[in-house]
């Protein structure tokens, strides 16, 4: 039999049909939806008077374009309002499971898919957000689609593409002090550039990979699209298996254990061809920080900005509007710039560990007096955990506060805009101008480099702060 | 519902000569709240072509009376970030039919030939040959031949045979729609169902 990747598997289990020179036709396990990219698509299957094939299959937060605080009151915001509420009316008119603001299930759609055990192996995923390579983690083919392909799975479960490349990236060895699954995304790009993986889904191995928990290895796959992939994955084991065990949705009794008998072969035979591979050697990799506008543009915290003549010609234009908009210059050293804001949170690194590991680095420490932050757990049952842990204290006791589960400050829909001109180190995905909103200066970095932010008030190497 | 049909355009074109334009700057997220597919125009490009005030910044392209056309020309990495279809919304609402680049983010290229918006992909050579002519004349155009795969530059008589999957390429010459097309395939999808349980 022919060697297969773990890709390659999945794939074709979903193929219903393929289209004579054009896409396949790809069968979608689990659709899940959102407020800002699903009202065009609800509206267009009711304009073609076709139902919802199969509601079953499609579940649906509000999570972009809520406020962080207050989220018992009415939306203040007219059109944040009515377009939550347009959801939640289009998922009761077609019976679509909703956990709107206030449910306890409530939060950034690709947080909830996992802690819920919703997200399993071997699936297909889509959702109207690129980020939904985050269930990739898991072993699931996961991707982000527009919203006329929303409309694809409402009418027909099924959603027409073409089979992507293939790209494998081996992570060898032990990582560095300070060094995260955020820092190696980040390094990543850095090395293939933002665009260096489109074309090609991704899948992510090697002993360093394996290492990680699922919520360090989510994170991982969701910034794959920041190199243009169009999806991450990582083989499911054991870390998986344990995860999901015994959450909500995930089987259970007798049908746990043959879905994990299942899961087990779901991994990339050994003489599977990609058609390109990429080693890295996880002690090369430092504490990371971006200072451009791309996610491409990251450099070691103790580094420097590359200099002019580094960067290759046709790019040099586009490099230097990007440290303008910074107000950076070339071959200027990072590590002790000041900070205004520190932003943690996101479906990048919202999650649990997330909130732990920059916790852990505030305890016994201050909040910087030059720096407002906003710390934004990715779920209500994030909020919920931080809570019954304890690290809310650990927080408040340095100056911190929680705020309440969503999009937030990632994207900047809601009222949480970093100001035009201010610098925000931010544990979110996107560094684009004006992302965090007008003018805002976004500097990506992991949740324990924001937390050496937050307590010292500018870029900081956070292994020169821990033990 | 069909999409607008395309077969051949000929156009000036808006040049925007900056790598990696994304989705953010084509649209930004607080133009995103509406519930309908219309109107993203307005706000297309938004922090680029507008200061704080709403006053329309002179130096973009977009605002300089020489520029005009249905062809918008970006360089590499066209597209890059959100999914938001509300990208592709705005440009085909604002009055563009093609885009041009030398490479186009995935999601951004799906939505784009969902809208009946042609990405027409290039060599790094021949972007920067359009570059140049429009920089020196702007009234100079563009032909897409979408039959024959070809663009040309008329002024120069530069013609560059561009890709596109054979299946999208009749979907925009017809004007067919894809969930129409899915909808034909509903037999095979509840045959498919059908085996998926089994197993």
């Amino acid at each position: 039999m022919e060697a297969k990747t773990l890709f390659d598997k999945i794939w074709d289990s979903h193929v219903v049909d393929s289209v004579k020179n054009g896409p396949d036709i790809l069968y979608i396990d689990q659709h899940f939806i959102h407020e800002v990219t699903s009202p065009q698509a609800f509206t267009g299957i009711e304009k073609r008077g076709v139902p919802l094939f199969r509601p079953q299959k499609t579940l649906a937060t509000a999570d972009h374009n809520i406020p962080t605080q207050n989220q018992e009151l009415p939306i203040r915001e007219k059109l944040s309002q009515i377009q939550v509420k347009t959801l939640t009316d289009n998922c009761e008119k077609h019976g679509v499971q909703l956990f709107g603001l206030g449910h306890p299930h409530n939060g950034i759609v690709h947080v909830i898919g996992a802690e819920l055990g919703v997200t399993q192996p071997g699936m297909t995923i889509v959702c109207g957000d690129s980020h939904t390579s985050t269930h990739g983690a898991f072993g699931s083919i996961a991707f982000g689609i527009g919203t006329s392909e929303v409309e694809m799975v409402f009418a027909s479960q099924c959603v027409l593409q073409p089979k992507p490349k293939k790209m494998r990236i081996n992570i060898e060895g032990k990582l560095n002090k300070g060094v995260t699954s955020k820092d190696i995304i980040l390094y990543i790009i850095s090395q293939i550039s933002a665009s260096g993986a489109t074309g090609y889904f991704v899948e992510y191995a090697g002993s360093a990979i394996r290492s990680l928990s699922m919520d360090a290895r989510m994170t991982i796959c969701n910034m794959s699209i920041e190199m243009g992939a169009r999806g991450g994955m990582i083989a499911p084991d054991k870390v998986t298996f344990d995860y999901l065990k015994d959450r909500e949705y995930a089987p259970k009794g007798a049908d746990w254990d043959k879905a994990v008998e299942k899961w087990k072969a779901l991994k990339t035979d050994e003489d599977a061809v990609f058609d390109r591979e990429i080693n890295i050697n996880a002690a090369d990799i430092q504490p990371m920080i971006t200072y451009g506008t791309n996610p491409g543009m990251g450099t070691f915290i103790d580094g420097k900005i590359p200099e002019l003549e580094d960067i290759i010609p046709e790019s040099r234009e586009s490099f230097q509007k990007a440290l303008n908009y910074m107000d950076f210059t070339p071959g200027m050293e990072l590590a002790g710039h000041p900070v205004d804001y520190v932003f943690l949170g996101s479906c990048t690194n919202g999650r649990i560990e997330d909130i732990r590991a920059f916790t852990s680095l505030v305890k016994g420490r201050k909040k910087a007096e030059n720096i407002t932050a906003w710390i934004v757990p990715g779920s209500k049952q994030v909020e919920k955990q931080a809570r019954d842990e304890g690290l809310l204290e650990i927080l408040e006791e340095a100056g911190f506060q929680l705020r309440q589960p969503g999009c937030s400050a990632c994207l900047a829909m809601n009222e949480d805009k970093i100001p035009s001109g201010k610098y925000a180190v931010s544990t979110s995905n996107r560094n684009f101008e004006g992302r965090q909103g007008p003018g805002s200066r976004t500097l990506l970095a992991s949740p324990l480099t924001a937390a050496a932010a937050a307590v010292t008030g500018k870029i900081t190497n956070p292994a020169d702060l821990i033990d | 519902m069909p999409i607008e049909k395309f077969n051949i355009l000929e156009s000036t074109c808006v040049p925007l000569p900056m790598q990696n334009i994304d989705t953010d700057q084509i649209i930004p997220a607080r133009f995103l709240k509406a519930t309908s597919r219309e109107g993203f125009g307005e706000n297309l490009f938004r922090d680029w072509r507008f200061d704080k005030n709403g006053n329309p910044k002179p130096d973009f392209a977009l605002n300089r009376p020489g520029y005009s056309g249905k062809i918008l020309v970006g360089g590499k990495n066209f597209g890059s970030g959100s999914s938001r279809e509300h990208a592709a919304w705005a440009i085909y609402d604002y009055g563009f039919r093609v885009v041009v680049s030398s490479f186009f983010a995935d999601i951004f290229k799906n939505n784009a030939l969902n809208n009946g918006l042609l990405p027409v992909q290039v060599s790094e050579d021949f972007l920067k040959k359009i570059f140049t002519e429009v920089d020196k004349n702007p009234k100079i155009t563009l032909k897409v031949d979408l039959e024959n795969q070809e663009i040309s530059l008329q002024s120069t008589g530069d013609t560059f045979h561009f890709e596109i999957n054979a299946y999208k390429k009749s979907c925009l010459l017809n004007g067919y729609d894809d969930i129409d097309f899915l909808l034909s395939k509903k037999e095979k999808i509840l045959a498919f169902e059908q085996l998926q349980n089994k197993t």
